[in-house]
């Protein structure tokens, strides 16, 4: 039952684009056609559960017995470029074609704020610092609520372009302020759990 | 001088990383719920792009171009650790305020961008300039939509009423009022340019 | 001087260089504040107590222990002594039941278990509707939503709940959990009131 309370709470009501505020970049850069949004989406939830494992690890057994909390950012990130460029890597041998499909979004990825953000989150969290696996799951539906309201935004924007939008809104204005009434429609699932 | 007093400006208002270039949005959208609080992170992510700046350019020609990146991703993680620290110590309240978003200054496209494309190929002072005009507008951009979104969410001003509370519309103040407030700002902006010219 | 160029060596030396003078700069900085850090931390705590209790001259934060209350959680009690003798306790109490997230509440009693005053140290709730509960549960002039100088019972609610406390309009999850945490700290109130050991 916890799972699922996680599951829904990071996925709907702390939506971590909608209602946390993060990810936006590539929220406002990669959402001009659901085909990327999907293949963003995808890249992403693996990103951040393979970082979520690892800055966790070095959490637990490295930083705080050594008391070397202060170095938390600075060795967040490098373990997360450097696993991006991993990830690059051994999918570039491992399998071409999947690749091909993620390849051009895995760049971008380690300056998504959203991946640092979990990792840092999920370390200052009562309950998530203290269980992998509740960590792990919080980092999973936060990233398929980040790959959801990606595709509904790209969804929406597909349809904006044959929209006759005045020439001052065209581009980000205009996505912005239908993010905001998506954020909007995400506040009413405040509550429900 | 003159070419740096141009450098200067040019951040302030004609590439103004936020309203122009469109950089780092994710602060500029999670912190901006007040006035103050829009200022204290520009002023935060400023600091950190002048030392950052200045530090890059001095050690530009130490660094082999093929670790440049990780290179300047380790001292600019110093430098925002260093902020988050002071910060803690010296100001709690906008510490707890602005919580997650200081360690992700990090990760805030302007500070790596300008290392990238300003600060590894000029001078350290046209660098420091550079960092100044550029956090100068990230700040005034923040300070801003901070000052909006309080005015019309809690009828005040930097804490300073301005008509009662009860009329304010608190929408302003959550996630949505932030993405809608930014557009119509960029909206503005774009207006103006094109009546510029 | 020239550009260094990306040979192995020079690699690894720069990079080795940047990571050792980075490491020194942050543990320096880290030692300068760590002081700092700790005492704002403290200070913030004792004035939610000092707010919360009657006057007292003894140091709550050092006496400070733990009482389990029922549902087998923990919470902090602050004990208030004046020359020695308890005029009042603070609880450092909490509650999951929020609109989002966990609320923690500074609550103060004294030794009759009046609400003597409360701080709210950390929520996530909404602004201008949950984020009221600091004003609203203390303002004097609206009897049906103070709980300051309330003689606390077990298991208080609020209207919608058929309890006597008015809730924030539009909030009523908010007022709810604002509610829980302070019978929670009546409960560790009771606990602590029953060990006699703390009464002298």
């Amino acid at each position: 039952m916890t799972y699922v309370l996680i599951f829904i709470s990071a996925v709907f009501i702390n939506n971590v684009v909608l209602s946390q505020i993060l990810g936006i970049c590539p929220f406002l850069g990669v959402s001009k056609k659901i085909d990327t949004a999907i293949g963003m989406g995808i890249s992403v939830t693996f990103v951040i559960a393979i970082a979520t494992l690892v800055t966790f690890l070095l959490m637990q057994y490295i930083l705080i017995p050594f008391n070397l909390k202060f170095m938390q950012t600075i060795s967040f990130i490098l373990v997360i470029a450097a696993l991006v460029q991993m990830v690059e890597i051994i999918l570039k041998k491992v399998s071409p074609s999947l690749y091909q499909s993620l390849g051009v979004f895995l760049p971008l990825i380690t300056t998504n704020c959203a991946v640092l953000g979990v990792a840092i989150l999920v370390t200052k969290d009562d309950i998530y610092s203290k269980s992998l696996l509740l960590s792990m799951v919080y980092a999973i539906s936060t990233a398929i609520g980040f790959a959801l309201a990606l595709i509904i935004f790209a969804g929406i924007r597909e349809h904006l372009n044959i929209m006759n939008v005045p020439k001052a809104f065209q581009g980000i204005p205009v996505a912005l302020i239908i993010a905001g009434i998506l954020a909007m429609i995400f506040m009413g699932f405040t509550g429900i759990v | 001088m003159n070419k740096n007093l141009n450098i200067l400006t040019n951040g302030i208002l004609k590439e103004n990383p936020v309203l122009v270039l469109l950089l780092g949005m994710c602060p500029t959208l999670g912190t901006t719920s007040s006035a103050i609080n829009g200022f204290g992170m520009g002023i935060a992510t400023a600091f950190v792009l002048v030392c950052s700046n200045l530090v890059i350019s001095l050690l530009k020609n130490l660094i082999p171009d093929k670790v440049r990146i990780p290179a300047f991703i380790v001292i600019i993680a110093s430098f925002v650790t260093v902020v988050e620290m002071i910060m803690q110590a010296y100001m709690p309240p906008l510490y707890e305020s602005l919580g997650l978003f200081i360690p992700l200054i990090v990760v805030n496209c302007i500070v790596l961008g300008r290392a990238e494309a300003f600060a590894s190929k000029n001078t350290p002072l046209s660098s420091t300039f550079d960092g100044i005009g550029m956090g100068a507008g990230f700040t005034l951009a923040l300070t801003i939509l901070g000052a909006v979104r309080e005015f019309l969410g809690t009828g005040k001003i930097f804490d300073f009423p301005v008509y009662p509370e009860d009329y304010g519309l608190i929408i302003f103040v959550l996630p949505p009022g932030a993405f809608i407030v930014l557009g119509f700002l960029i909206v503005i902006v774009n207006k103006l340019k094109t009546t510029k010219n | 001087m020239g550009k260094l160029k990306s040979s192995f060596k020079n690699m690894l030396l720069s990079l080795a260089f940047i990571s050792i003078v980075v490491a020194c700069l942050l543990a320096f900085v880290f030692k300068m504040t760590e002081e700092p850090i700790e005492k704002a931390k403290k200070q913030r705590q004792e004035n939610a107590i000092k707010e919360v209790v009657p006057d007292f001259n003894n140091n709550p934060a050092e006496e400070k222990f733990e009482v389990e209350i029922s549902d087998g959680s923990k919470l902090t009690v602050f004990p208030a002594k004046q020359d020695g003798k308890l005029v009042g306790i603070a609880v450092e109490t909490n509650t999951a039941k929020g609109f989002s997230g966990e609320i923690t509440v500074m609550a103060g009693f004294d030794i009759d278990g009046t609400v003597k005053n409360y701080a709210v140290l950390k929520h996530a709730e909404t602004p201008g509707l949950g984020a009221k509960m600091q004003e609203w549960f203390s303002d004097a002039s609206k009897p049906g939503q103070n709980v300051i100088n309330r003689k606390w019972n077990n298991g208080v609610k609020v209207k919608k709940d058929g309890g006597d406390i008015d809730a924030i309009t539009a909030a009523t999850i908010t007022s709810r959990a604002f509610v829980d945490a302070l019978n929670r700290a009546y409960e560790a109130y009771l606990k602590t009131m029953e060990n006699d050991s703390c009464k002298k």
